[in-house]
């Protein structure tokens, strides 16, 4: 996990110290966010919501939950409830790889752990480069937040409270 | 400002507990009615709520207290005799002062809640001056008193208050407001003439003993009479307390870690010199840990007789209410609780007592002719019981009727006929606890509802205790209530399926057993163990939490019996892992409120394990239909195709009978063979001539009856799993349990319909369904 960290962390250092970024993003508000990789795509989550990020541990089947829930981890004496992003996002189940990560993000209270394929890197965008989510894309219960276009990729930011939102 | 709020906070809290006083005095009072120190003791509680509440100007609560204190101060310089009614309007008075308090409690005065104290103030002055019947107040002439009728009715409607409508209420509070503002100026006349009397009266008393103007100073001597000294204590916060518990919490789980991790290292280090030194530490780090575990949860711990204190008002007002005579025994009072229990008890232990003192108790006319003291006992005790707080009810009264309570339930459509032949006399005492049910005759203002006892149950259940009921006709009943001594830190019963763990609570366990699959009866579709003399019904905790099937789980099963409130079932484990201490975690929102989950602890080892909710799982018991002794079989069964590769063997004396099953069979195109008696039957089966793959027994038939043939098939153990469905007209449970004990798998009672017999022996030879269709 270290080197990965250091390695976003690295990436950030980057974006915040380049001159020429600096310049051009004074009047706008930028937006920090982290990116990690389900299934093919590129999806993004604000830092802001992000507890930790910590290697798969086991953890403890729940009844009577929908399949995208594995179940409950402790965490440092704190129980958490673990979802895996695949399934809920109805996509082929997949092996853990050794970049297999869970994110535990927070809003508020709510407290949940995220099963994910591989952390990408700490993203800032600006505002303007943020386009609302195509009407299209509606019916995931609003899951989606915007999508954020990059120089040669596009990557779609996640509500992070309806991900912990209860919906079963 | 915020001191005027500590002194306020201070004052409420030390008036509600001078009430509380005051209302054990006075029952205590009324059963010795010459005992001066008392009389002196409730003197002193009305007279400092008065001193403090003037000083923070509660002008109603003072005045009330001061009409008191009038009374009280006669009656302990003996000029007054205390007379039952004297009593009511003093209780009735106390009522008040406890409104007084709520009110300023919210709304900070005491003013805003519209309590008119008028008609008892007039009573309390009819009274001192001389007049006892409470009908002379309006004559006590020279006294301002208002209105004359409210003396009468307002008691009445003091009680009453609960039962209006929104707009009703809104027209008394201002009745009341109008009726108080002429009060008041009629008083404040009165009350200066009345404070130039006071201090006159006060002189005397100092003759028997010193005026007591400062409470605290003569507090101690009061209690000591009572032989209990008061305690140096300190106020603290309830939420640190809570803190500090869920602190002990987490130490909790370290021990529990450090423990496993000791094993771990005992066995791979064994006989090297530092384990020794690690034993010394971790035991003692475990038993400190235990100490002071025990040491915070008895700082939360508050004796019963916080909850038991109101009881003999409540018996009081009730026997006087109902026209009986009852007398509350109480003890254990000392026994301590949770806080958290202590304050859920109170509600169910109210309608416990109500239920005994209207249901148990009868009329002292009735009781005289049943040969029994007119005076009715109601005892209350408590005590401990390993881990758990033992609370019993018991009456001297009339017992419960086991068959007048299932014909209530019946014609309340709360069971139905079927499941009425079918209850235990404890399982019929039970019925009480169902919403709905009452066997009042009419509704009173004591019961009736049939609300107050399903109360009870919840509020038990929610704090995973068991009712147990025992009762005799005509000799009385006895409720017992079993409460865990602490909702946070548990123990519970580890049980693994397949490769899953659970924690079940240790209170809800009753006992465990290990069955071989064989014992697993079927009555109407549900599998049953037959355990000693009861039956309970059975369920894989696996079917329960839907349990991967990974591995066979064999011959034999381990069965843990749980009861709550009322109720028993028994859940079938893989296997005992053992018992621990557990500190539940909620799952947080996300995962709140899952059905049979309670909770989650961590455990030694660091991993998660799931607390089984007792409540709900009796409840999920209920929904589900896997028949046990089926799936056990379905792996022996030899491969069987057509409908014509299954054999049927039926028993019956009667050939219309015969002929009725045959025909009703026919359309599975099954072979079918026909035996007239049971030594026909078994010759037949002995012979192996034919493999059968089920038989139908009629009970009544000459030579060797259905149960007998029954009990000698089972006898041979390639016949201990051959399905031996009882066909016949006796119906009652008595029967039934003689089936289930000679072997039987199923009962099927006389007349049924082609199909259900179809279906029921189809499904015990496991006809393949496409076969059917």
């Amino acid at each position: 996990m270290n080197a990965q960290l250091e390695q976003v962390l690295k990436s950030q250092q980057e974006q915040i110290t380049s001159p020429l970024e600096h310049d051009k993003t004074k009047d706008e508000e930028i937006i920090q966010l982290v990116g990690f990789i389900v299934g093919e795509e590129e999806y993004a989550i604000p830092i802001l919501n992000i507890q930790e990020i910590i290697k798969p541990i086991e953890y403890t089947r729940v009844p009577s939950t929908p399949d995208y829930v594995l179940g409950v981890f402790n965490l440092r004496g704190n129980v958490i409830p673990l979802i895996d992003l695949r399934k809920k996002f109805h996509l082929p189940p997949s092996d853990q790889t050794p970049d297999t990560r869970y994110i535990v993000m927070k809003e508020g209270d709510n407290i949940a752990g995220f099963v994910i394929d591989k952390l990408t890197e700490a993203i800032r965008l600006k505002t303007s480069q943020i386009d609302p989510a195509p009407e299209t894309l509606h019916n995931d219960r609003g899951m989606i937040s915007g999508i954020g276009k990059r120089d040669n990729s596009i990557l779609t930011i996640l509500k992070v409270n309806v991900l912990l939102k209860r919906d079963f | 400002m915020e001191d005027f709020q500590e002194i306020m906070e201070d004052f409420l809290v030390e008036a509600y507990e001078l009430v509380e006083q005051m209302d054990q005095d006075l029952v205590e009072l009324e059963h010795n009615p010459e005992d001066l120190e008392l009389l002196n003791s409730i003197f002193r509680v009305a007279h400092t709520v008065k001193g403090s509440s003037s000083f923070l100007n509660f002008d109603v609560l003072t005045e009330l207290t001061h009409h008191m204190e009038d009374v009280l101060n006669k009656a302990r310089r003996e000029e007054l005799k205390i007379t039952p009614e004297i009593m009511d309007t003093i209780l009735q008075s106390v009522d008040m002062m406890k409104a007084l308090l709520d009110s300023i409690k919210e709304n900070g005065n005491d003013t805003q809640c519209g309590i008119d104290i008028g008609p008892i103030c007039a009573k309390f002055d009819a009274i001192s001056s001389g007049k006892e019947i409470k009908e002379s107040a309006p004559e006590s002439s020279g006294e301002p008193v208002a209105e004359p009728e409210p003396v009468q009715e307002e008691p009445e409607e003091e009680s009453d208050y609960s039962n209006m409508s929104p707009e009703e209420v809104e027209a008394e509070i201002q009745r009341l407001l109008e009726e108080k503002q002429k009060e008041k100026e009629a008083k404040k006349a009165k009350k200066q003439q009345k404070e130039k009397e006071t201090p006159k009266n006060s002189q005397p008393a100092a003759v028997k003993q010193k005026p007591a103007p400062q409470k605290k100073s003569t507090a101690p001597a009061t209690s000591s009479k009572k032989g209990s000294t008061p305690e140096q204590t300190i106020r603290v916060e309830v939420k640190r307390l809570d803190h500090l518990m869920n602190l002990i919490g987490e130490l909790v789980l370290g021990k529990n870690r450090l423990l496993k991790i000791y094993d771990d290292v005992e066995e791979r280090y064994e006989g090297e010199k530092f384990l020794e030194e690690l034993n010394q530490v971790v035991s003692s780090v475990s038993l400190v840990t235990t100490d002071l575990q025990i040491a915070v949860m008895k700082t939360r711990m508050l004796p019963v007789a916080k909850v038991f204190n109101k009881f003999p008002r409540l018996v009081r007002d009730l026997s006087r209410e109902l026209g009986k005579d009852i007398e509350l025994v109480m003890s254990g009072e000392e026994t301590e609780l949770d806080k958290s229990i202590v304050e859920e008890i109170g509600d169910p232990l109210v309608h416990m007592i109500r239920n005994s003192c209207d249901h148990g108790i009868e009329s002292p006319e009735v009781r005289k002719a049943a040969g029994k003291p007119a005076k009715g006992t109601v005892e209350l005790k408590a005590y401990n019981e390993g881990n758990q707080i033992v609370i019993e009810i018991r009456d001297d009264g009339a017992g419960m009727d086991p068959d007048f309570l299932k014909m209530k339930a019946l014609d309340k459509g709360i069971i139905t006929e079927r499941e009425a032949g079918q209850l235990s006399d404890k399982e019929a005492y039970s019925l009480i606890f169902k919403p709905g049910f009452s066997t009042a005759v009419q509704v009173t203002g004591v019961s009736g509802r049939g609300v107050g006892m399903d109360v009870v149950k919840t509020n038990i259940e929610k704090l995973n205790g068991i009712i147990d009921i025992e009762s005799e006709l005509g000799k009385g009943s006895v409720f017992k209530l079993k409460i865990p001594l602490t909702l946070a830190i548990m123990q519970s019963l580890l049980v693994s399926v397949q490769e899953e763990y659970f924690a079940i609570p240790l209170a809800s366990v009753l006992e465990t057993v290990r069955i071989s699959l064989d014992e697993i009866y079927t009555i109407e579709g549900k599998n049953v163990l037959r355990l000693r003399n009861e039956v309970l019904s059975l369920v894989r905790l696996a079917d329960m939490f839907g349990v991967e099937q990974v591995f066979d789980s064999g011959e034999h099963a381990y069965v843990v019996i749980i009861g709550l409130a009322e109720s028993k079932l028994g859940i079938i484990v893989d296997g005992l892992v053992g018992q621990e201490e557990i500190v539940i975690k909620s799952m947080g929102d996300y995962l709140q409120g899952i059905e049979g989950i309670a909770g989650a602890t961590i455990r030694g080892d660091g991993g998660v394990t799931l607390i089984t909710d007792v409540s709900a799982m009796m409840k999920l018991a209920r929904e589900i239909k896997v028949d046990l002794t089926q799936v056990a079989k379905q792996t022996q069964k030899s491969q069987k195709s057509k409908p014509e590769d299954y054999h049927v063997l039926i028993v019956d004396d009667s050939k219309t009978d015969r002929m009725i099953m045959q025909k009703s069979l026919a359309p599975l195109g099954i072979q079918v063979t026909e035996a007239t008696n049971g030594v026909e039957a078994l010759n037949l089966l002995k012979s192996g001539d034919a493999d059968y793959d089920a038989i139908l027994i009629d009970i009544e038939m000459p030579q060797m009856d259905g149960y007998t043939l029954a009990s000698e098939i089972r006898k041979y153990s390639r016949f201990k799993n051959l399905p031996l469905l009882a066909v016949t007209s006796r119906t009652s449970k008595a029967d039934r349990l003689r089936g289930v004990e000679s072997g039987m798998t199923e009962y099927i009672t006389k007349p049924y319909s082609a199909e259900y017999l179809m279906g029921t022996v189809s499904k015990n030879i496991k006809l393949p369904t496409e076969v059917i269709a």
